[in-house]
């Protein structure tokens, strides 16, 4: 029997499912990174938000497992143009950990090991639209995706789900992250595809 | 070579197919500039280390170029390309000497 190609790994999407403008569909995960992969053990691992007052709340990664998760089901969405559908999550909603936090801020910088940041406003991290994404397809979440945990906010562009994640800063001020701050989009919305400044 | 460092972050574990030496920058930036910046001897305003920008270890399967000191892993050069605007940032570079070929 001949042998039958797999096919065409095509840019359409399955049937009922949407792409945002101006991106395509893959099957695999695509690894970016603007740098070396922290690899940071459960022991060491600590997430901190601090408030604009300098409030600081902190878990440890015994705290963190402590508290109820949530397993979203999600589509990613890249700047660079692929988007990924159904991908399966585990992790802690932001909502848990931002219960007990009083903050008057408007804006968050997310803080990664490795030094990376990305800026959202708060409002984006509330009601059930973002997570500290732990595991990953039924798996821990490896080092190359952002593991020991990443923050997952999937109605923006990929590069605002900081990989890595260590803290978050809640600011009565916007202030742009890594990417933000060289010409990509403050806000990322795949939908409106804003991907650079004036989009 | 080196390929696992130790920082007050945690430990990093350099995989040696995440990056491409910094003569990747080349084509990039000779859309930008009329010289070759990748023989340029840049310093780093991390640690100070100095060398030409081809020793930069470049991260490009990112949304932009993130070159950084082969060094102390610090961000020296980042360029985004985007539909009519390069934005270039050298904060991490203290200063470049660009070779200009001989004086006619």
């Amino acid at each position: 029997m001949a042998i039958i190609s797999r096919g065409f790994h095509g840019r359409r999407p399955a049937p009922g499912r949407n792409l945002p403008p101006g991106q395509y569909e893959v099957h695999d995960f695509p690894v970016l990174s603007a740098g070396p992969t922290p690899h940071v053990t459960h022991d060491e691992w600590e997430f901190t938000l601090t408030t604009e007052t300098s409030a600081r709340h902190t878990w440890d990664w015994a705290e963190l497992m402590a508290l109820p998760a949530e397993t979203p089901t999600v589509d990613l969405h890249c700047v660079t143009k692929w988007s990924k559908f159904g991908t399966h999550w585990e992790g802690v909603s932001l909502d848990t950990l931002l219960a007990d936090v009083e903050t008057a801020a408007d804006f968050a910088l997310v803080h990664s090991y490795g030094g990376y940041t990305t800026n959202l406003p708060l409002a984006d991290l509330l009601d059930g639209q973002a997570w500290i994404a732990h595991r990953y397809d039924g798996e821990e979440l490896a080092p190359e995706h952002g593991g020991p945990a990443r923050l997952l906010v999937p109605h923006l562009y990929l590069w605002k789900s900081a990989k890595w994640v260590r803290g978050i800063e809640l600011l009565l001020d916007d202030e742009p992250g890594f990417w933000e701050g060289l010409g990509y989009h403050s806000y990322g919305d795949p939908w409106r595809e804003q991907r650079y400044q004036g989009d | 070579m080196d390929t696992d460092r130790t920082s007050a972050q945690g430990t990093y574990e350099e995989y040696e197919t995440a990056y491409e030496d910094g003569n990747t920058l080349g084509g990039p930036l000779s859309e930008i500039f009329a010289v070759d910046l990748t023989a340029a001897v840049g310093r780093c305003a991390g640690c100070g280390a100095t060398g030409p920008l081809a020793r930069l270890r470049v991260y490009d399967r990112a949304p932009g170029l993130v070159a950084r000191c082969p060094d102390c892993s610090r961000v020296v050069l980042r360029l985004v390309r985007g539909p009519d605007t390069a934005w270039l940032d050298l904060q991490g570079a203290a200063s470049l000497a660009i070779p200009l070929g001989g004086r006619g």
